[in-house]
């Protein structure tokens, strides 16, 4: 029967339908929006910013502040905090002598930098910003380059031991796009505006500085007793 | 006949599946549909990938070669010929094999189910099943 004229007939059909289900469903797939977009421009509410300066690391009692306006989507931003802030942070702020504060400034060329920071003060809501900040940086090659990074992120968040239905839900809130607009703000009424940008006492220190140049810096500002 | 028109549907069947998790896996779909969570679990994990390779990717090309292998074996000229046929059943053996090794990651590395895998299973060895039983008609036929 199947090998019969109109059994071959019929196979093909099938085949042929299946075929185009299948391409629609991966086309569909491939065309549908990103699942979470953080907007930009938000109006900034005075709940976005009460209290809310940075992400701190480091001893309140350190004798020099570093602020950091970085780019999750930025390379020299991702070299910067892979490569270089692993030293500055054995050296000198596990040491008590620099306390460092990150502020979030996306940069409007990059698409899921507002996301990668919303990302990151969702994990902040359970008490592991830094280790979904560095996983974060740490992926940039891969998320950087896909259509929706929101899937990289919560893997992240999976890896770093969050709980992902709290996740979830902060991360489609969007409840931080003001915190994230207002540090954004912030940066520019500075004079920021590229990244990675180092405020140290009132001086903006733009580009590529490495752990040698930080270390000079902090030792002159604060001499080693 | 039958069995490799069904070895041509299940191959497309496989294909489609693999394209999906290939996708999913390079960032350009967003989450998995999985019922128990699992997959992305699995297709996150460092045993997503074999000897370099993303492994859906591997079962995109290896499910490509059982299709065009079936669709060859369907053309008329090709229905009493036995190559096609035993060549349907080495690659889906070996992705028979490939598949076992995988599961075995799951189950007792890294703990997790992926049902697009285990749908992906039971194609490959329902493909090799298929190939089997073709050669066996093809042997019975000949010895008639």
């Amino acid at each position: 029967m199947a090998g019969t004229q109109a059994g071959v007939k019929r196979f093909y059909t099938l085949f042929a339908v299946l075929a185009l289900a299948g391409v629609g469903v991966l086309a569909y797939l491939l065309l549908k929006p990103s699942t979470i977009s953080i907007p930009v421009n938000v109006t900034i509410q005075p709940s976005d910013t009460s209290g809310f300066h940075g992400y701190v690391k480091g001893s309140k009692d350190a004798p020099v502040e570093i602020t950091e306006f970085a780019d999750y989507q930025c390379p020299f931003c991702q070299t910067f905090a892979t490569l270089q802030m692993p030293t500055i942070e054995d050296r000198l702020i596990n040491s008590g002598r620099l306390r460092w504060r990150y502020r979030d400034f996306p940069l409007q060329q990059h698409q899921f930098s507002r996301l990668a920071a919303h990302s990151a003060a969702c994990a902040d809501e359970q008490g592991k910003y830094w280790a979904q900040h560095e996983q974060i940086y740490q992926g940039q090659s891969e998320w950087a380059a896909a259509r929706d990074a929101g899937p990289f992120f919560r893997n992240y968040a999976r890896t770093v031991g969050l709980d992902l239905g709290r996740y979830d839900s902060c991360m489609k809130s969007g409840k931080y796009a003001g915190r994230i607009q207002a540090s954004y703000n912030e940066g520019v009424q500075l004079g920021v505006s590229s990244t990675p940008t180092l405020l140290i006492g009132n001086r903006l220190y733009r580009g590529r500085l490495d752990s040698d140049a930080i270390i000079k810096m902090v030792d002159s500002l604060a001499p080693r007793r | 006949m039958i069995h490799r028109m069904t070895a041509a549907v299940l191959s497309l069947i496989g294909f489609f599946i693999s394209a999906y998790l290939y996708l999913y896996k390079i960032g350009r779909i967003g989450t998995l549909a999985c019922g128990t969570g699992s997959c992305e679990t699995v297709q996150q994990s460092t045993w997503s990938r074999f000897a370099g390779v993303e492994v859906a990717l591997i079962g995109l090309v290896g499910y490509a070669g059982l299709l065009a292998v079936s669709l060859v074996a369907l053309q008329p000229a090709m229905t009493e010929r036995s190559w096609p046929a035993k060549l349907l059943a080495l690659l889906s053996g070996i992705g028979v094999g490939f598949t076992a090794y995988l599961t075995y990651l799951e189950l007792f590395v890294i703990h997790a189910i992926c049902r697009w895998c285990v749908g992906s299973a039971v194609i490959i060895i329902s493909v090799f099943m298929v190939a089997l039983l073709e050669l066996r008609r093809l042997s019975r036929t000949r010895s008639l």
